[in-house]
């Protein structure tokens, strides 16, 4: 099993099954954005030199780390960039719809300078699970390469 | 967690029945299946299908609405989201579903075969320039792009809609070109109005990639041929000829296109109170807003990945034409074929004696044609269609061709690769990017990879022996072999 600071890669057998942690609910989302950047590229060659925000909503707490983890791969995608810093602002709940405001730090992607590792093609919600205990949070989840 | 194991949850005992060597039956074991379930495979290949939850997930496909005759597991099936990976379903096209998820993310992830007229000794001086010039010419791995290839997003709406066409309109390839592609390089029912706005965003910096993971792009020779006539007539005349072969898909516009879809699927599972055994094989009634909706904007993925492998091709012949200094003409490079592996069409099958319209899921599945057939371009029809199925990095490919028993039990259809064995995970923890390189090299194969993380991740051992697969779907006889091919060069993401 290969463990890093917030977060570690589980077995599965075609693609990429990640567990996030974190004190709270943010900061296991926080996590699994490294998670997922670290499927990409090597995530500490990242330097947090351009500043982004980005909000997402969901119906609940699992489209919203969905949502969440989408809006970064698209923006990436799109804008050519990485992200390896996240800061969750806020994660709120107000009628029945869950949502987070976020900062992330990156830069532009460089053949260069960034290792290349694997391109993520989609989240999915296949064995999903956000776990909650007393003083800790775990999210857990599947990208699809 | 063990260090081999894979950790997931254990497979339900799936019951089966022996019908001979290579099928077996899923009998109607849970009370929601409709049909029941049929795996092509030896025991070998099997007993691995055993270790996960790929026969169960055969038995859940077997729960969809409308679906014919049995929900069908191909030889290199191995487990999936909802759906295995290496499976068809077809259901019917009124009373039916269609589903995303029996499509999956990489939308027309599809293989096209290149014949050329030049034999190993032609090529072996110039190969690891004619590698390098294509590692070059054609973007591959993260992020990376041609700088004289971009499209605007009016650009991109009408190629989604013309397919290759249009790739050929703008000097990406051959008047011919087309006619040997499935579906002619384009599905006509392609609407870019019910494609996101994120989709075509990620669409636009990606068209004209090879992407990363298990795509890549090789340069190979005929190794044996099996059947002289069918051969012949694809253009594959001796042992030692050079085919080049260029595996990839729909890229990041698929994956959106697919995920979108999921989640209007899901409000449609509610909507039509349809019951599912597994939230991932969400779908929608055939005739719906939303089965539409769907049908259309796949079909805008499917043409898309079709005019990335044009272009990708395209540059490949321009790669022989730097490196040989003579017209690619002059090399052959015809295309021999361009297949889908994973696409829903709308087709018509005999079943219990009736021609029945139905939604044929092919999810890792190649269409395998019978002879006479008019979807079969006009020079190949009275042999078959050809099926392209590309082994791991570094194995063997093949060269197979649709049947007529194939129309008769598998809608048409057949096995698309070799299948994971080992996690990623699994499979960087025993080799390194490194020895990979060096261990294929040693064969005399050469290697250009963007990333030597996937060359770890894509070692041959971490999948099934494609050469089995192969086998298996000739002595079914849902394919059967042509020829054998197997890699100079590899050019990975």
């Amino acid at each position: 099993m290969e463990r890093k600071k917030g977060y570690t890669f589980l077995e599965h057998t075609a693609d990429a099954y990640i567990a996030a942690y974190g004190k709270d609910l943010a900061e296991a989302f926080e996590n699994a954005a490294v998670a997922m950047f670290d499927v990409m590229t090597t995530v500490e060659k990242v330097s947090p030199q351009v500043e982004d925000s980005v909000e997402v909503s969901g119906e609940d707490e699992h489209a919203l780390l969905y949502n969440w983890l989408e809006e970064l791969l698209v923006k990436a995608e799109v804008e050519g960039m990485l992200y390896s810093k996240f800061k969750i602002l806020e994660l709120t709940r107000d009628n029945g719809a869950f949502r987070l405001k976020a900062r992330i730090w990156g830069e532009k992607f460089s053949p260069e300078k960034h290792v290349q590792k694997v391109g993520v093609k989609a989240i999915t919600y296949h064995q999903m699970e956000i776990i909650r205990d007393k003083d800790k949070a775990t999210v857990k989840f599947i990208l699809d390469i | 967690m063990g260090e081999e194991g894979e950790s997931r949850p254990p497979s339900e005992k799936v019951p089966l029945e022996k019908v001979n060597d290579y099928t077996w039956r899923i009998p109607k074991y849970k009370p929601g299946m409709r049909v029941p379930g049929i795996v092509f495979a030896n025991k070998e290949l099997l007993e691995k299908m055993q270790t996960d939850r790929t026969l169960e997930q055969c038995a859940n496909v077997a729960h969809l609405p409308g679906i014919y005759k049995y929900s069908i597991t191909l030889p290199d099936g191995h487990e999936g989201y909802g759906f295995p990976i290496g499976g068809v379903a077809a259901t019917d096209y009124e009373e039916g579903v269609i589903s995303p998820g029996g499509v999956g993310y990489d939308i027309n992830c599809g293989v096209r075969l290149l014949i050329t007229n030049m034999m190993v000794q032609d090529i072996k001086p110039k190969l690891v320039e004619l590698a390098n010039a294509i590692f070059d010419n054609v973007p591959c791995g993260l992020g990376s792009r041609r700088k004289d290839f971009k499209v605007t997003i009016h650009d991109l709406d009408r190629l989604v809609m013309e397919g290759v066409q249009w790739a050929i309109d703008q000097g990406l390839g051959w008047d011919e070109d087309a006619e040997h592609c499935e579906e002619r390089g384009c599905m006509k029912n392609a609407n870019p109005d019910k494609v996101s706005t994120n989709a075509k965003n990620r669409g636009l910096t990606q068209i004209g990639t090879l992407g990363s993971g298990n795509h890549f792009l090789e340069i190979q020779k005929v190794d044996k041929i099996y059947d002289e006539k069918t051969a012949k007539a694809f253009g594959v005349e001796h042992e030692g000829q050079i085919t080049v072969m260029i595996h990839c898909g729909s890229r990041g516009y698929g994956h959106q296109i697919c995920s979108d879809y999921l989640r209007v699927m899901e409000r449609a599972v509610h909507k039509y109170k349809i019951v599912l055994p597994d939230r991932e094989l969400a779908c929608a009634p055939g005739t719906s807003n939303e089965a539409e909706d769907y049908y259309e904007a796949m079909a805008c993925a499917v043409n898309y990945a079709f005019v990335n492998r044009q272009a990708i091709m395209h540059w490949v012949r321009q790669s022989f034409q730097q490196v040989f200094k003579q017209d690619p003409e002059k090399f052959g490079l015809k295309l021999l074929y361009d297949v889908a592996h994973n696409i829903a069409k709308i087709e018509t099958h005999r079943v219990n004696g009736e021609q029945k319209k139905v939604w044929v899921h092919r999810k890792g599945a190649t269409r395998a044609f019978p002879p006479e057939h008019p979807e079969i371009p006009t020079d190949y029809r009275s042999l078959g269609q050809p099926v392209i199925i590309p082994g791991s990095m570094g194995t063997s490919s093949w060269l197979l061709v649709g049947t007529l028993k194939a129309m008769e039990i598998s809608f048409g259809s057949t096995a698309h690769g070799a299948g994971r064995m080992l996690s990623r995970a699994a499979a960087k923890r025993r080799f390194f990017g490194g020895d990979v390189r060096r261990s294929l090299e040693q064969r005399g194969i050469a290697v250009r990879a963007a990333s030597a993380v996937v060359l770890a991740e894509e070692a041959d051992p971490a999948y099934k022996n494609v050469d089995i697969v192969a086998d298996v779907s000739h002595k079914v006889g849902i394919a059967t072999k042509v020829a054998r091919l197997v890699p100079l060069a590899v050019v990975k993401g």
